[in-house]
C-alpha cells in the first residue's frame, strides 16, 4: 500500500520551473529519502506536499485516497506532519507548552488540560521511544532534543507520514546516531518517512529507499544497497564528485585576528564565553567545534561586533578593535557568513543584486563616496551569480525566490569577493549540496592559500577536520582543547565536543 | 521591449486606478441610498475642477499633504509608526511663526530661517520619540501620540496665548494668532510660473511657493533613498535590522535618523499656510498630519505614488466645498471616498501583485517549453 503517490506535479516560479511533472510515490512504513542538488525542487515538493504551497498541476494520494490540500492545518488532518529546516519553538515556553501549542486540550471555561497534554505527550514519547522531560524550557535544550520536540510535536498532532527538512544539517554525529535510531523506531511503530538530506552516508545509512531529483524532475528512484555514494552524486549532479585536494599549509606568522581573555556574559552575568584567547594567523583556518550553544554564537557576535565584550579585546590586523563599529570591522576586512542566512544574511524581500552588496556598501565597487553604484553592484552580483553558480534565472529577482543552498551560495560569493583579510565564517557550507560544498572549499583554501585567515565554526566534522589547520573544541563557554586535525576522527572530536573525552582523561 | 514596458506601467497604475473607479461606483450607491444623484454630483466635482482657479486650490491643499505623506512614508520605510506628524508640523507652525516675526533679515534669508527653524522643531520633537524607542523601548506610536497630546492640548494652546499678537490682527478681522512676520519672511506666490502655461489665476487665487519646496523634498527624498548609501542603509534596516546590523548598519541610529527626517519634513507642512498668511492663527488647518499616513499608504511610500495620491486627496478636498455649495450631495461624500479609496487600494494593491506573479511564472514556463530542452 502506498502512504503517498504524487503523480505529475508541477509547479513553477517566476523565471523557474520548481517542479517538473514529478511523480513520487512512498510505501507505507518506509524511510524515503529525497536527494538532490541546491535548487532541485526538494523543500518545494514536501511544501506541496504538506499543503503550503498548490502545485499548478498533478494529484496527490495520501494511503490511496486523492486529495486537495490547501493548507497544512488540512494536511495534519490528514497525518502528514512537517518538521522545517529551521525549528519554530518558542524559547521561553516549556516542551510542554511549545508541544500543545495550538493544539491545547482544553477544559470548561477555556482553561488549558495541561494534565491531558501532559498524559499524552508521555504516551507519544513512550509509543515512539522518544526521550524527552516535558518541563524543560527550550531554551535549555540542545539542538538534538530541540528537534526532538519538533518531531513530537508533529506525532502529538497524530502524524503517521513525516516529513523532515535537512534535519541533520544541524546535528553533530552523536545526535545524528540519536536521531537514525528515533527514526528507525518511528518507522517500527509504523510511521512513514520522508526526509532531505544532503549528506550522502547518512542517507545510505538510514533510507530505504531514494528518489534523487534534478532541475525539477525525478532522475530516479533506487534502493542504497544498489547504489554507492558516488553513484548517487553523479545521478545528483549529473557528473563525477568533485574531489576537493587537501592542500598544502599556508600558515603564515602573521597574527590576524586575535582574541585576548574575551568574556561576554548573559544575563544574569553568566559568562557564555569565558576567558578565550586565541589568534588566527594569516593564511590558516581554525575550526571550532561545540556541539551549538556553547558559546560560539555568542564569541562570533562579539567578533562581528554586535555584542559587547565585558572582558578582553579583540585585535584585527594589529589594531584593537575591540570598541570598533561594526561598518568600520568590516571595511577593515572582515568578512561574515552567518550561521542563519535568513535572519542575519539576506534581505529576502530585495533583489540579488542588492544583497549582494549587503555588509558592504560603503565599499567600491557598490559605491563611490555617498552614492550607490547601481552598475558595481549588479556587475558584483552577476559576478557572485557566475562564479559561485548561484542557480537563478537573472539577478533581479528576489533572494526570496532562491532555494536555501543557492542562498548560502549567494552569501558566500558576496564575502569571498569582497576580498576579506579575515573570514568568521559559521556553517559556511549549511545546506549545500556535494557538489557545491566541494567548490566551496576550494574557495576557502584557495583564499587561504592567499593570505586569508579563516576562523570556522561548524557542525558539520569532516568539513572541520578536512579543512582546518588547527581545531579548537569549545565547551560552555570555555575553549578546552586544542586538537591536529591530521590525527583525529570526526567520532573522536564528537567525544570531545560532548566533554566525554575531557571526563575520559584525554589532555 | 517598449510594449513591455507599457504593460507593466499599466500593470503598475492599475492597482490605484482601479481602487479610484471602486470607489466612484461605491460612492455613488452611497449617494444613491442617500437620496443624491450621483451624476449630478460629479458633474459638479469635474466642472468644478476644470478651473484654473480650483486647480490653484487643488495644488494648494496637495502641497501640505504631499509634505505629511512623505514624512510619514519615511517612518514607514524604516517599519516606524510616526503618528506624531501632527504635533511635529504644528509645534515646527507656531515656533517659527514666532521666531519668524523676531527676526529681521533680508528676504531669502528670512524665510530660509524660518523653513529651517521648523524642520529643527520637527525633527527634534520626532527625534526625541525616536530616541525614547532606541534608549527605553517605548513603542513610537505611543510615544508620538502622547507628544501630538502634549503639543495639541498643551504648548500651542498655551504659547498661542503667550504670542499673541496685540490688537492689530484681531481688531481688523477678527482673526486672532502670533504677530504677522515682516513681508521679507514670506514667500511670495508662484502664479507668474503657472501663467506662462495658461491665462492669468483670477479671484485672487494664489498657488504656494511651498509647492516647490515640496517638489523638492520629494525629489531629494527619491534620490537619498534610491541612490545613496544612506538610502541603502534605512531600506535594509528597514527591511531586516538583524542582517542589516550584521552588514553594520546600527538599528538604533537608523531608528532615531528616520524619525528625526520624517520629522523635520513634517515640520514644512504647516508652512504652506506659514509662508501665505504670515502668523499662526488661533484655529490652524489641522488634521493633515493624520491624512498624511492615509496619503502615505494610498502612495505606497513612493515619491510619485504619493504625490498622486496628494493630488487626489487634494481634489476630494476642495470639492467637499463645491459640493455644500451646489448641494448636489452632503459634503460627507468626500470623506467616504476617502476611506473608500484607501480600502479599496489596499485589497488592490495585493491583487496586482499575485497577477504580476502569475503572468511572470507563465512566461518563464512559454520561454522553457520554446527554449531547447534543459539537460535531463
Ligand atoms: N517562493 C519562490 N519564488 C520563486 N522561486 C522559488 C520560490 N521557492 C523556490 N523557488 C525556486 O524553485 C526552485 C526549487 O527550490 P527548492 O527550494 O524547492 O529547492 P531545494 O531542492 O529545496 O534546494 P536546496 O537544497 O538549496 O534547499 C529554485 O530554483 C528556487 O529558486
Ligand atoms: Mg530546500
Amino acid at each position: 500500500m502506498l502512504a503517498i503517490e504524487l503523480t505529475g506535479i508541477t509547479k513553477r516560479f517566476p523565471g523557474v520551473v520548481a517542479n517538473d511533472d514529478i511523480n513520487l510515490e512512498v510505501a507505507e512504513g518506509e524511510i524515503h529519502a529525497i536527494c538532490g542538488e541546491n535548487g532541485a525542487g526538494k523543500s518545494t515538493l514536501m511544501k506541496i506536499l504538506y499543503g503550503m504551497q498548490p502545485p499548478d498541476s498533478g494529484t496527490i494520494r495520501i494511503q490511496g485516497e486523492e486529495v486537495e490540500l490547501h493548507s497544512p492545518a488540512q494536511a495534519i488532518e490528514l497525518g502528514i506532519g512537517m518538521v522545517h529546516q529551521h525549528f519554530m519553538l518558542a524559547d521561553q515556553f516549556t516542551v510542554l507548552e511549545n508541544v500543545i501549542l495550538g493544539a491545547e486540550p482544553m477544559r470548561s471555561l477555556g482553561r488549558i488540560d495541561f494534565d491531558a497534554g501532559r498524559e499524552h505527550l508521555d504516551e507519544v514519547g513512550r509509543a515512539y521511544g522518544l526521550d524527552i522531560n516535558a518541563d524543560d524550557l527550550v531554551e535549555s535544550l540542545e539542538v538534538g532534543e530541540r528537534q526532538r520536540v519538533e518531531i513530537i510535536k508533529v506525532l502529538y498532532r497524530g502524524a503517521e507520514i513525516l516529513i523532515l527538512d535537512e534535519p541533520t544539517a544541524v546535528l553533530v554525529p552523536q545526535e545524528v546516531d540519536e536521531l537514525f535510531r528515533n527514526i528507525r523506531e518511528l518507522k517500527a511503530s509504523g510511521a512513514t518517512i520522508l526526509f532531505i538530506d544532503h549528506k550522502l552516508d547518512e542517507v545510505l545509512e538510514i533510507a530505504d529507499t531514494i528518489t534523487v531529483l534534478r532541475q525539477g524532475r525525478t532522475v530516479g528512484t533506487v534502493k542504497p544497497d544498489q547504489v554507492t555514494a558516488h553513484d548517487l552524486a553523479e545521478m545528483m549532479i549529473g557528473s563525477e564528485l568533485p574531489v576537493p585536494d587537501a592542500g598544502e599549509s599556508t600558515v603564515t606568522e602573521e597574527v590576524a585576528l586575535e582574541l585576548s581573555g574575551l568574556r561576554v556574559a548573559a544575563e544574569g552575568d553568566r559568562a557564555v564565553v569565558d576567558d578565550v584567547s586565541l589568534s588566527v594567523h594569516r593564511g590558516e583556518i581554525v575550526g571550532i567545534a561545540g556541539v551549538e550553544g556553547n558559546g560560539q554564537a555568542e564569541l562570533v557576535n562579539a567578533i562581528i561586533g554586535i555584542q559587547d565584550p565585558d572582558q578582553g579585546t579583540i585585535t584585527l590586523l594589529g589594531r584593537d578593535i575591540t570598541h570598533v563599529s561594526v561598518r568600520h570591522r568590516r571595511e577593515m576586512g572582515l568578512g561574515y557568513v552567518p550561521q542563519d542566512r535568513h535572519r542575519d544574511g539576506l534581505l529576502l524581500g530585495f533583489t540579488l543584486w542588492e544583497n549582494a552588496a549587503l555588509g558592504h556598501q560603503t565599499e567600491a565597487p557598490y559605491s563611490r563616496g555617498p552614492w550607490l553604484s547601481r552598475p558595481g553592484m549588479r556587475g558584483r552580483a552577476n559576478r557572485i551569480k557566475d562564479e559561485f553558480d548561484v542557480r537563478t534565472p537573472n539577478i533581479e529577482v528576489s533572494a526570496h525566490a532562491l532555494s536555501g543552498g543557492n542562498q548560502q551560495k549567494l552569501i558566500l560569493g558576496r564575502e569571498m569577493v569582497a576580498g576579506p583579510a579575515v573570514l568568521i565564517a559559521n556553517h559556511p557550507t549549511r545546506g549545500i549540496d556535494v557538489g557545491a560544498q566541494a567548490a566551496v572549499w576550494d574557495d576557502i583554501r584557495e583564499a587561504r592559500s592567499r593570505g586569508l585567515a579563516t576562523l570556522l565554526v561548524s557542525a558539520d566534522l569532516d568539513e572541520l577536520i578536512g579543512l582546518s589547520d588547527t581545531i579548537v573544541v569549545m565547551l560552555r563557554g570555555r575553549l578546552v582543547a586544542r586538537l591536529d586535525p591530521n590525527d583525529i576522527t570526526p567520532r573522536d572530536l564528537g567525544a570531545y565536543m560532548t566533554g566525554a573525552a575531557l571526563e575520559a582523561g584525554a589532555p | 521591449m517598449t510594449e513591455r514596458l507599457t504593460h507593466r506601467l499599466m500593470l503598475a497604475s492599475a492597482a490605484p486606478v482601479a481602487a479610484v473607479v471602486i470607489a466612484v461606483v461605491l460612492s455613488s450607491i452611497v449617494l444613491l441610498i442617500s437620496g443624491s444623484n450621483p451624476l449630478a454630483a460629479y458633474a459638479d466635482m469635474v466642472q468644478h475642477a476644470s478651473k484654473l482657479e480650483t486647480q490653484v486650490d487643488i495644488l494648494n491643499r496637495a502641497t501640505p499633504l504631499y509634505l505629511s505623506g512623505v514624512a510619514a512614508a519615511i517612518g514607514f520605510r524604516m517599519n516606524l509608526f510616526n503618528i506624531g506628524v501632527e504635533g511635529q508640523y504644528l509645534l515646527a507652525f507656531i515656533v517659527a511663526a514666532h521666531l519668524g516675526a523676531q527676526v529681521e533679515l533680508a528676504s531669502v534669508l528670512h524665510v530660509a530661517f524660518i523653513l529651517v527653524v521648523a524642520m529643527a522643531v520637527g525633527g527634534a520633537f520626532s527625534g526625541a520619540a525616536g530616541v525614547l524607542k532606541v534608549t527605553r523601548g517605548v513603542n513610537e506610536v505611543i510615544s508620538t501620540i502622547m507628544l501630538n497630546a502634549v503639543v495639541i492640548s498643551g504648548l500651542a494652546a498655551w504659547w498661542i496665548v503667550e504670542w499673541q499678537a496685540g490688537g492689530e490682527i484681531s481688531a481688523t478681522g477678527g482673526r486672532v494668532g502670533t504677530e504677522p512676520i515682516a513681508e521679507s519672511g514670506l514667500l511670495p506666490d508662484i502664479n507668474s510660473w503657472l501663467e506662462v502655461f495658461t491665462r492669468e489665476v483670477g479671484l485672487g487665487k494664489k498657488l504656494t511657493g511651498m509647492m516647490l519646496v515640496a517638489v523638492a523634498v520629494g525629489v531629494v527624498y527619491h534620490v537619498i533613498l534610491n541612490r545613496t548609501v544612506f538610502g541603502f542603509d534605512l531600506r535594509s534596516s528597514g527591511a531586516n535590522p538583524t542582517a542589516s546590523h550584521v552588514g553594520g548598519v546600527s538599528p538604533k541610529r537608523m531608528v532615531v535618523i528616520a524619525m528625526t527626517l520624517s520629522g523635520m519634513v513634517a515640520g514644512l507642512v504647516g508652512m504652506t499656510e506659514l509662508m501665505n498668511t504670515g502668523y499662526y492663527p488661533s484655529n490652524p488647518i489641522s488634521l493633515l498630519g493624520f491624512t498624511g499616513i492615509a496619503v502615505a499608504l494610498l502612495g505606497r511610500n513612493h515619491p510619485a505614488g504619493v504625490a498622486v495620491a496628494a493630488l487626489i486627496f487634494g481634489f476630494l478636498d476642495v470639492s467637499s466645498g463645491i459640493l455644500q455649495i451646489s448641494g448636489a450631495a452632503s459634503r460627507e461624500i468626500v470623506e467616504i471616498m476617502k476611506g473608500v479609496i484607501i480600502l479599496t487600494a489596499v485589497i488592490a494593491y495585493e491583487v496586482v501583485r499575485r497577477i504580476r506573479e502569475r503572468e511572470e511564472a507563465a512566461a518563464a514556463a512559454a520561454a522553457m517549453a520554446a527554449g531547447p530542452a534543459e539537460a535531463s
